[in-house]
């Protein structure tokens, strides 16, 4: 496989992961902006564990994990008690807390960043990301994803039924953010470098904007919300010089063409995303989209049962 | 089973319930009348511990449950229908009823759950239908077959004949009549004064927060004076404004 493809499925794992993280505090109705901070925690975890004990890959991920689990929790408290846009500001300054931090600190390289001494191919990330997957399908289809969902629809309701709402959100809260933890810790070894400045708020903005545009009510959605959005740009990278010939071609000088300026591939992506807001606000992956695909299904089967039997 | 004693409910300087004393017996089915605006949804939300009392006390088979919380009564058998059948409409039928056990443990949710599909057939139907799908009357019947798979003993509603048609509010009733020989014990909500009068054991009154007159529902029924006076009259129900469709 090229350096480029595996590039691109580790960076499209990584963004899968870290999405889940995300949709897990979206799906209990909170906006979480803070995705860059909680990855931002997993990766300076591992690359400093790394960097200064040399501890092995597996345990660096594990207290990624772990300690964005723990500073997911711990803020978890305070943050949750906002709501709507507040929240989402909350978890925003949270982020930019962790990584003000990170850049003041000369232990953890500060603007420097620090080069990690592991790497790991692109099918470790390929392998974790496919257990996330599963393992948030496995969550949603629990009494727990349930309440989750429940607290999403209409949290008065949920407290009248029994549901512990600030239960329900701390711990999808903590989950997600030891999520972003890992996929942090991920992009630490998979880069073998770490620097603050890539885990700034556009990260965290992007982030949201793969769930949100994927789809929050089924897990689907963030899988297909992440793919969506790291396999684009890439698309776009050959798809732009060719549509650009094209236009030109109409108009007789298609052999002297420059190619067009990278910046265009994110006003395209900046486009699609304003149309999908417009057309589709649930975004890509609904729940009814999913139960029609289901019905379709067995929808064939019993048409073929009538076939046989008729 | 169910005794309020001078329950106060504040929302800020406004005191949406002053000083209300109500009971339930066993098994009983006691309605709560009252114009718009009279403090019967405070008053219910109070019960269900959805807002916190600024005074009183609240008794369920002898335990006060004042200041705890919607799961610990909803565990002790009170669970409330809340006001515009608010069902979770993301969700399937059979995810909805789901809910309505979230606090039970015990192996016999998908009985009690077959139970409430013989007793709704609509529903069974649509087990794995969107919730959103349904009609208006199936919502609400949907809400309340969710607050019966919680196994409770006394069932409180907030207005659910807002908003249905004449025919689904007659099944209403005969469905209310029906789980009062089952047992459980009704606390009914109700503008539809007639028909909630008709069904009743006993009544209360409220007005502007205040109990103003409480009787068997026969007396109430028969004075005049009050239906004026109270509940603007017997052709109330008909101008209601529609129901909110979640």
């Amino acid at each position: 496989m090229s350096g480029y493809m595996s590039g691109i499925l580790s960076i499209l794992a990584i963004n899968i992961i870290f999405a889940y993280g995300i949709f897990l505090a979206v799906a209990t109705g909170q906006l979480n902006l803070g995705g860059a901070g909680f990855q931002a925690v997993g990766a300076y975890a591992a690359a400093y564990l790394t960097a200064t004990f040399g501890l092995s890959v597996p345990l660096t991920l594990l207290f990624g994990v772990v300690l964005a689990g723990l500073v997911g929790v711990a803020i978890a408290f305070p943050i949750l008690r906002t709501k709507g846009v507040y929240l989402v500001l909350a978890t925003f300054a949270f982020a930019e807390v962790i990584t003000g931090a990170i850049l003041n600190s000369e232990e953890l390289g500060g603007a420097m960043g620090i080069s990690v001494p592991a790497y790991v191919d692109w099918y470790v990330p390929v392998i974790m990301a496919v257990c996330v997957i599963g393992f948030v399908f496995y969550v949603m289809s629990t009494r727990f994803g349930l309440a989750m969902r429940a607290i999403h629809d209409d949290e008065q309701v949920s407290d009248l039924m029994g549901v512990s709402i600030r239960g329900v959100k701390v711990v999808a809260f903590g989950i997600g953010a030891a999520l972003a933890g890992l996929s942090g810790g991920l992009y630490a070894v998979s880069y073998s470098y770490v620097e603050v400045q890539s885990f700034n708020a556009l990260l965290s903005i992007y982030v949201l904007l793969y769930v949100l545009l994927g789809g929050t009510q089924t897990a689907w959605g963030p899988l297909v919300g992440a793919t969506f959005f790291t396999i684009l740009p890439e698309v776009l990278r050959d798809a732009l010089p060719a549509l650009k010939t094209a236009v030109v071609g109409l108009f007789g000088d298609a052999d002297n063409v420059a190619p067009p300026d990278e910046s265009w591939r994110f006003v395209i992506l900046g486009l699609m995303t304003i149309l999908m807001m417009v057309i589709r606000p649930e975004g890509l992956v609904t729940r009814t989209m999913v139960e029609n695909l289901q019905f379709w299904k067995k929808g064939a089967t019993s048409a073929r049962r009538e076939v046989t039997e008729g | 089973m169910l005794e309020v004693e001078n329950l106060d409910v504040t929302y800020g300087r406004t005191r949406a319930v002053k000083s209300v004393s109500l009971t339930v017996g066993e098994g009983e089915i006691v309605t709560v009348l009252g114009a718009n605006g009279a403090g019967k949804t405070s008053l219910l939300r109070a019960l269900q511990g959805a807002v916190r009392p600024s005074g009183g006390r609240i008794r369920f088979n002898g335990r006060d449950l004042t200041a705890q919380s919607p799961a610990a009564r909803v565990r002790d058998g009170m669970v409330l229908v809340p006001e515009g059948r608010q069902i979770f409409v993301s969700m399937t039928v059979e995810e909805n009823l789901l809910m309505g056990a979230y606090l039970r443990k015990d192996a016999s949710v998908d009985r009690d759950i077959a139970s409430i599909y013989e007793r709704f057939p609509n529903l069974a139907e649509r087990r794995y239908a969107s919730a959103s799908s349904l009609s208006g009357g199936e919502q609400q019947m949907l809400a309340i077959g969710r607050a019966l798979v919680s196994r409770p003993r006394l069932i409180m509603l907030d207005e659910p004949s807002l908003g249905l048609s004449p025919l689904f509010v007659e099944r209403l009733f005969t469905l209310l009549g029906d789980l009062n020989k089952d047992g459980i014990g009704i606390l009914l909500v109700e503008q539809n004064t007639t028909m909630a009068l008709d069904i009743a054991a006993r009544g209360y009154v409220l007005e502007l927060g205040t109990n103003v007159l409480e009787d068997t529902a026969e007396a109430l029924a028969s004075n005049t004076a009050l239906t004026e006076a109270y509940l603007g009259g017997h052709g109330e129900t008909a101008t209601e404004e529609p129901a909110r469709l979640a």
